[in-house]
């Protein structure tokens, strides 16, 4: 009767990696029961970059000059939108609060969301961009690079999202705060980005330009699943 | 009695306003601990107090005669909580959603997932998505977790919501087996509860600044 029930301590059979993983099949699975979040993002990309040559002028030369920043601003706004998703399911329906009560460094399980992030906007928008390109008349010489520096680039842009998407999701109404709190660290990404493909497509060297971008991810990666994981704990205070 | 949770001068201001100080008390093993009190008293926030949901609080909180924050692995390994939202994903089957939370615990096999439910009364919904379900049954799959998680200290808020009362009979049933085996239990509840175990109570509704105490030994 006053037999205490026995205490877990053998620590080995909570592991963080399975909590990784757990909660990176569950985000995956809710994604493709509502597809339209993958889409979303998509459908905007393609838009943006499709109205350029409509309202601007359809004049290849020109287009050319601009593909590149077209193509990475689009980008970028379209991980923007994308990112008010990230968190406000879970905090609405209560699982945010049991992330962060689980015997887990938060930032493992913050870092596998935004994996998850990444695979369904910043891998298709990615993969997406050289087929818009072929429409922005890109020089053959910048695909390649356009390519790589948005497979770099996108995934620092969707770890800093997380930053400002957790700062935020306690509000009633984001609207534009968190635009205005993540834009001002967007803006690096973007210039080595779109530095990169305008080199590439003039025949420069690209390698400068995309360690930085490198480099920017790794700093991200570490940094940004830390900050966010505080956020949110901030976010759950409130 | 080993005593497993206990607070010392705990207290909580939420917007400016004093909702409780100065308040104490020590939860044993083998304990059901209900917190009491009107509609925003600060039960809700107590419960989250004490899972470590609001990091800034006054007090100290110590499980097993450790400070909380200075071991919180092993406090959290030893919670389970359930919170005023159950945490249930809309879009997932109960067995999804179950074995998601068992990947941050300890892993369980579909079958055991499948009974944990059954015990709930959920046999025959494992596979549908819950947004198909009422609110009572996603009561349920939340609460079918005490089933899986072998954690000697429950945190319920208003484990009753929207449950029927048969379901309250066996979740009571199951409280008062889990506190005779030894783990304790803090909930809150505006359900006269009928527990054949002790019951203790901290009433918030008392005047805030009185100096409130919760244990009875």
């Amino acid at each position: 009767m006053t037999e205490p029930v026995a205490m877990q301590t053998d620590s080995n059979a909570i592991s963080s990696w399975r909590a990784f993983i757990g909660t990176f099949k569950r985000d995956l699975l809710l994604v493709f029961r509502r597809r339209s979040d993958i889409v979303n993002p998509l459908l905007f990309f393609t838009i943006a970059v499709t109205l350029f040559p409509l309202g601007i002028s359809p004049d290849a030369v020109f287009l050319a000059q601009i593909a590149a920043g077209v193509l990475w601003v689009a980008a970028l706004l379209a991980t923007l939108l994308s990112l008010d998703s990230l968190f406000q399911q879970d905090m609405a329906d209560g699982s945010l609060e049991q992330l962060v009560i689980s015997p887990h460094p938060l930032a493992v399980l913050v870092l596998s969301k935004v994996l998850v992030h990444w695979l369904v906007t910043g891998l298709p928008l990615t993969l997406l961009a050289p087929l818009l390109a072929v429409m922005m008349f890109l020089p053959d010489a910048g695909f390649g690079t356009l390519f790589i520096s948005l497979l770099l680039g996108t995934p620092t842009l969707s770890l800093i999202g997380a930053i400002g998407a957790a700062l935020t999701v306690g509000l009633r109404r984001t609207g534009v705060l968190m635009t205005l709190l993540i834009l001002p660290l967007y803006i690096p990404v973007l210039i080595f980005g779109t530095g990169a493909v305008i080199s590439a497509s003039q025949g420069m060297a690209v390698t400068g330009h995309l360690a930085i971008l490198g480099a920017l991810f790794l700093v991200a990666l570490v940094s940004a699943p830390l900050a966010a994981g505080a956020a949110l704990k901030i976010s759950l205070n409130g | 009695m080993q005593e497993l949770l206990s607070g010392q001068g705990l207290a909580c201001e939420r917007d400016d306003r004093l909702l409780f100080s100065h308040l104490h008390f020590s939860l044993n093993c083998g304990d059901v601990l209900q917190i009491a009190g009107p509609n925003g008293t600060g039960k809700t926030s107590l419960l989250r107090m004490l899972a470590g949901l609001l990091p800034d609080y006054e007090g100290e909180i110590r499980f097993q005669g450790e400070l909380v924050n200075d071991n919180a692995d092993h406090f959290r390994e030893n919670l389970l909580f359930i919170g005023h939202h159950p945490g249930i994903k809309l879009n997932l089957t109960p067995e999804e959603n179950l074995r998601w939370y068992q990947s941050l615990y300890r892993p369980a096999s579909d079958e055991q997932i499948r009974q944990a439910l059954a015990k709930v009364k959920l046999t025959g919904f494992e596979d549908v998505p819950c947004y198909t379900l009422s609110a009572g049954q996603h009561r349920r799959v939340a609460l079918a977790r005490l089933f899986l998680q072998a954690a000697p200290l429950w945190i319920l808020d208003e484990p009753f919501t929207a449950i029927d009362q048969g379901g309250v009979k066996e979740i009571e049933q199951l409280i008062a087996d889990h506190a005779t085996q030894g783990g304790a239990v803090i909930l809150t509840t505006h359900h006269n509860l009928s527990l054949p175990v002790e019951l203790k109570v901290i009433d918030l509704g008392q005047t805030v600044q009185l100096k409130i105490e919760g244990d009875d030994d």
